[in-house]
């Protein structure tokens, strides 16, 4: 498999306070890639610095072989990687479609297929498609969170947190979507503090504490290893 | 009650040209929440250069550059003043805001020598009409027919072209846009854009009825169409709208009272009177939002 992503001592600072401190780790095409770690260990910092929200203080993002370090956020969207922000960030005042609209607001080809294809994934949003995003249900934004990045069709896409302050019954779905959307073809990097999803979804997993990364290995391993269970499992595989 | 039409004719027609500052305003703090302070000194500005090209053009080329003109200061005045500040505290940009007011102030000062200019006649607009009894000029007719069309066209570009889409998502969320490949500052210069241009059209009706510019001519239309853009809820295209006709038609009015009460000097603390109870009432505007969540 060819790798897609490739992060390199990656260093992001917010005034001063490092938030991650040389984080390195790749993604390889067709892989689920899973991010865990409590609140505030670095994750969302590194997803958004790859994103180009965030300007690194140091090291290097390579994606499918491009250096995209600091680079402009439209100019990474438009290399086909995109990104499910944390607390899902619906427009609320933009329709249902157009919020899947603006989720191709690059393209210029005709939206009308990858549409039914989001709405095939969420026949709930079908229904709602005119209603205005801020009316719907957290678990609803979630699902429109996820459809908008589809319709970019991302070669990467990444998740910051899709589990957040969601009913179990509705993470289930969202994880099963997930499975599905790897398994049409897209690569997924998932930022997860519900580390007993992600690593039963996820491929390969890294654990970040601190700002840095302390373990890795596939889904399975770490959901084998002692120390990830009482860290990360025993508290939080009730969320 | 002829009289009584040529007052109401007129204050919609000062009315619908405050209208087309205030949208200005109101576009232009949708999506920067930035009370733009030298929108009104752009409006001068256009009619000074309205002055100085039809001198030297004819009315078909000088027209059209006042247009072009107006909107490359008003791209300018964003990209040089409120651009490097996007990160800075809103009230660092509202005073960068009052710097570019005075500077637009002073140049029109150096320029003109601080003489009133007198805006020169438009063919048409300038003509005289007769309604339902009453002489008047063909711009005082042709105002709020063209603010109307202008507002139509204005909405249908926000609510149903990409590049309309894309401003209403700036104004909730910059981050998420940019995930979204939108390019923020295309966005927020379009804003710009659209404001200056109508503040451009603006200057030719408005200035084609009170023909005397001085430096200082875009404060007072600047600062009744700001209040337009508060009393309509601001960020509200329909709001600025519906407001300045308000405010034009209210003040109007009050000027046009017998002159025995002696009131038509006060005309402009009674409009703010106005606002000031409308704002007790109602402190969201008529259709401003319940709370502004910038995220």
């Amino acid at each position: 498999m060819s790798e897609l992503l490739r992060i390199e001592d990656l260093k992001v600072s917010y005034g001063g306070i490092e938030a991650v401190r040389g984080i390195s780790f790749d993604v390889k095409e067709g892989e689920i890639v899973t991010l865990i770690g409590a609140n505030g260990a670095g994750k969302s910092s590194t997803l958004r610095t790859i994103s180009g929200l965030e300007k690194p203080v140091g090291g290097k993002v390579t994606f499918n072989g491009e250096d995209i370090t600091g680079a402009n956020a439209a100019d990474i969207v438009a290399k086909g990687l995109m990104m499910v922000p944390e607390g899902r960030r619906i427009f609320p005042n933009l329709s249902v479609i157009e919020n899947l609209r603006i989720g191709a607001y690059l393209r210029k080809d005709s939206l009308d297929e990858d549409i039914e294809k989001v709405y095939e994934y969420f026949p709930r949003l079908k229904e709602r498609s005119w209603q205005a995003g801020g009316t719907l249900s957290g678990g609803e934004q979630q699902m429109l969170a996820v459809g908008r990045a589809l319709m970019g069709r991302p070669k990467l896409l990444m998740m910051d947190e899709p589990s957040l302050g969601l009913a179990p019954i509705v993470v289930q779905g969202i994880f099963e979507i997930i499975r599905q959307i790897h398994d049409a073809g897209t690569t997924v990097l998932l930022v997860e503090q519900n580390a007993n999803m992600a690593l039963h979804v996820a491929d390969r997993a890294y654990v970040i504490e601190n700002g840095k990364i302390t373990m890795e290995g596939t889904g399975k391993e770490l959901l084998e290893d002692e120390k990830v269970r009482a860290a990360y499992l025993g508290s939080t595989s009730g969320n | 009650m002829e009289y009584v039409i040529s007052v109401l004719l007129s204050g919609i027609s000062v009315g619908g040209q405050y209208a087309l500052i205030a949208i200005g305003y109101t576009l232009v703090y949708g999506i920067l929440r930035l009370i733009n302070f030298a929108h009104g000194d752009v409006f001068m500005v256009a009619g000074l250069m309205g002055i100085y090209f039809t001198a030297t053009m004819p009315i078909t080329v000088s027209i059209p550059l006042v247009l072009i003109m107006t909107v490359i200061l008003g791209f300018v005045i964003e990209r040089a003043a409120y651009k490097p500040l996007r990160s800075a505290p809103r009230m660092s940009v509202m005073i960068s805001a009052i710097g570019v007011s005075y500077l637009l102030q002073n140049t029109a000062t150096y320029v003109t020598g601080g003489q009133p200019m007198t805006y020169p006649e438009i063919p048409f607009l300038s003509s005289t009409v007769g309604v339902a009894g009453t002489q008047t000029k063909w711009v005082v007719i042709i105002t709020p027919f063209l603010v109307l069309a202008l507002v139509y066209l204005l909405t249908l570009l926000i609510n149903h072209t990409k590049v309309g889409m894309a401003m209403r998502a700036v104004s909730k969320d910059f981050a998420t846009s940019r995930l979204m490949g939108i390019r923020v500052n295309s966005v927020i210069s379009v804003t710009f854009i659209i404001g200056s241009a109508l503040a451009a059209v603006g200057s030719v009706l408005y200035f084609t009825n009170y023909p005397a510019i001085t430096p200082t001519a875009g404060a007072m239309p600047g600062l009744k169409a700001f209040v337009a853009a508060v009393f309509g809820g601001i960020g509200s295209i329909p709001g600025a709208v519906i407001g300045a006709f308000l405010i034009g038609i209210c003040e109007t009015i009050i000027k046009g009272l017998p002159s025995s009460w002696d009131v038509s000097v006060f005309s402009d603390a009674f409009t703010f009177a106005l606002l000031i109870i409308i704002l007790i009432f109602k402190p969201q505007g008529l259709f401003g939002e319940a709370a502004t969540d910038k995220v």
